[in-house]
């Protein structure tokens, strides 16, 4: 047990780790995928008020449910990178925040193109989740401007750690504000909370695409892992003897 | 409990010099407390100008615009609450003084929201005035504006403490502290906007105290961390 968290803090083992569960991830990913776009596009009966424009929210809430749980999945690696000083705990969060921010850009296009149908309109202030996704899109840019500004990567990685925590505390009082905000400014809640619940033949679609976009958040972060480590011990002994190996690193 | 030795730093002392000391450091150079107030003054003047003098349109829009006016101010203000120590090598002796950095951290906010925060409630009322507000709702926006410049100043060390000593700091600074900032905005503006419309309004104040309360409580060790990261 103990071996198995000694070996996780050395990046050559890492490098391999990440390799060795790529097809572990990127398999179930691609078939959850593939079965929630089918049975969603094709399988699942329209929904009698919205037809078929409720289809997006098969890459829609998906999406939204990953910008969050990126931000957690960064800082919580931050912290642990803080507190155990574990540099590879950096690294991951380092290569999640792209990866974040592009879930959060999908869940606001897809939120938007959704809009216009319903809403008659692509962007509307009054919906709250609207509005703290473009928050927090703009939370994980900040991440990424500061760490693209400190040259020295273990100062970036810790500064950046002190700002996601720092972030996740704020993303719950945004939550709250905004919601606090938009009963302000509207009569009725724009969608149902809870509202009838969901057909069979819609629901299952779209569990297969939550399941299937966390298996391909794994997929890519791993891909992107590997990059990162690779490039941080780019001066290490064990980078150069791999690169040179017959193998090539592959 | 040990009881504290003449050797250990007696914490309020400290508090007390470094508050001091900035507001001095501030009085000599008052270009520095006072640019930001005149940059309150005339983006608030830049909205009239506009949108039209139309008075529904200024009541409507006053609160909002007063409120992001004195976010922008605080903003152009925090780019220099440790830029000058850095500079001179003061914050090294800072660092590594007996008294405990969060304590420092926390008497350098205060001193910035002495010299920014404060004065910018005061003068409030002068502008509020050119956007037709009555006296009452005056009231709740210099509330408003006491407590949030409270948690901007705060939040703001954080941004302030990470980005000490880099090129490109100023830019960088209001992409971190913006979308931090924006509860604050969100709650100070629409508990004045409330007030305007004669609407209940306490929750408002109530949820910006609480998050002062929060600031003060945790920020001062998060911009402690972020200095020793800044500065190692």
């Amino acid at each position: 047990m103990w071996k198995f968290f000694h070996q996780l803090a050395s990046p050559p083992h890492f490098y391999r780790l990440a390799a060795t569960l790529m097809p572990w991830l990127a398999v179930p990913a691609l078939l959850l995928i593939a079965y929630g776009t089918y049975a969603g596009l094709f399988l699942a009966s329209p929904d009698y008020q919205q037809g078929d424009a409720f289809r997006i929210i098969y890459v829609h809430v998906p999406s939204a449910y990953l910008s969050m749980m990126a931000y957690m999945f960064m800082a919580i690696s931050g912290a642990i990178g803080l507190i155990w000083r574990l540099k590879l705990a950096h690294a991951v969060g380092a290569a999640a925040a792209p990866l974040g921010a592009a879930f959060t850009f999908l869940a606001l296009v897809t939120g938007s193109i959704w809009g216009r149908p319903m809403w008659g309109t692509w962007w509307e202030w009054g919906d709250p989740r609207l509005t703290s996704e473009l928050i927090l899109l703009f939370l994980y840019f900040g991440y990424m401007a500061l760490r693209s500004s400190i040259d020295d990567t273990a100062k970036a990685d810790k500064a950046c750690a002190v700002l996601a925590l720092v972030g996740v505390v704020n993303v719950v009082v945004v939550h709250y504000s905004v919601e606090w905000w938009s009963s302000l400014h509207q009569g009725q809640t724009l969608m149902k909370k809870g509202g009838p619940g969901m057909d069979a033949d819609m629901l299952y679609p779209l569990l297969a695409m939550i399941l299937g976009f966390t298996f391909l958040f794994g997929a890519l972060l791993a891909r992107r892992i590997r990059t990162e480590v690779l490039y941080r011990e780019r001066r290490t002994r064990w980078v150069r003897e791999m690169i040179l190996s017959p193998e090539g690193g592959r | 409990m040990a009881v504290p030795s003449p050797e250990q730093p007696r914490i309020l002392v400290g508090l007390v010099a470094m508050v001091r000391r900035d507001l001095l450091l501030a009085w000599k150079r008052p270009g520095d407390v006072l640019n930001p107030l005149f940059f309150f003054a005339m983006v608030c003047t830049l909205f009239p100008l506009a949108v039209g003098p139309s008075a529904e349109q200024l009541t409507v829009s006053g609160p909002g615009v007063l409120w992001v006016a004195a976010l922008l101010s605080t903003l152009l203000s925090l780019n220099s609450l440790f830029m000058s120590d850095h500079e001179d090598g003061s914050l090294d002796q800072l660092l590594v003084s007996p008294q405990p950095l969060p304590v420092l951290a926390l008497s350098k906010t205060l001193a910035h929201w002495l010299t920014s925060g404060l004065p910018l409630v005061l003068i409030s009322p002068l502008l509020a005035m050119t956007y037709r507000m009555s006296t009452d709702i005056v009231g709740v926006l210099m509330l408003t504006l006491l407590l949030g410049t409270v948690c901007l100043s705060l939040l703001g060390s954080i941004g302030a403490a990470l980005t000490v000593g880099l090129h490109r700091g100023t830019a960088l600074l209001s992409l971190l502290i913006l979308p931090l900032a924006m509860p604050v905005l969100l709650l100070g503006a629409n508990t004045v906007s409330l007030a305007a419309g004669g609407e209940p309004y306490a929750t408002g104040i109530w949820a910006l105290a609480g998050y002062a309360v929060a600031a003060l409580s945790l920020a001062p060790y998060a911009t402690a961390a972020a200095l020793r990261i800044s500065n190692e």
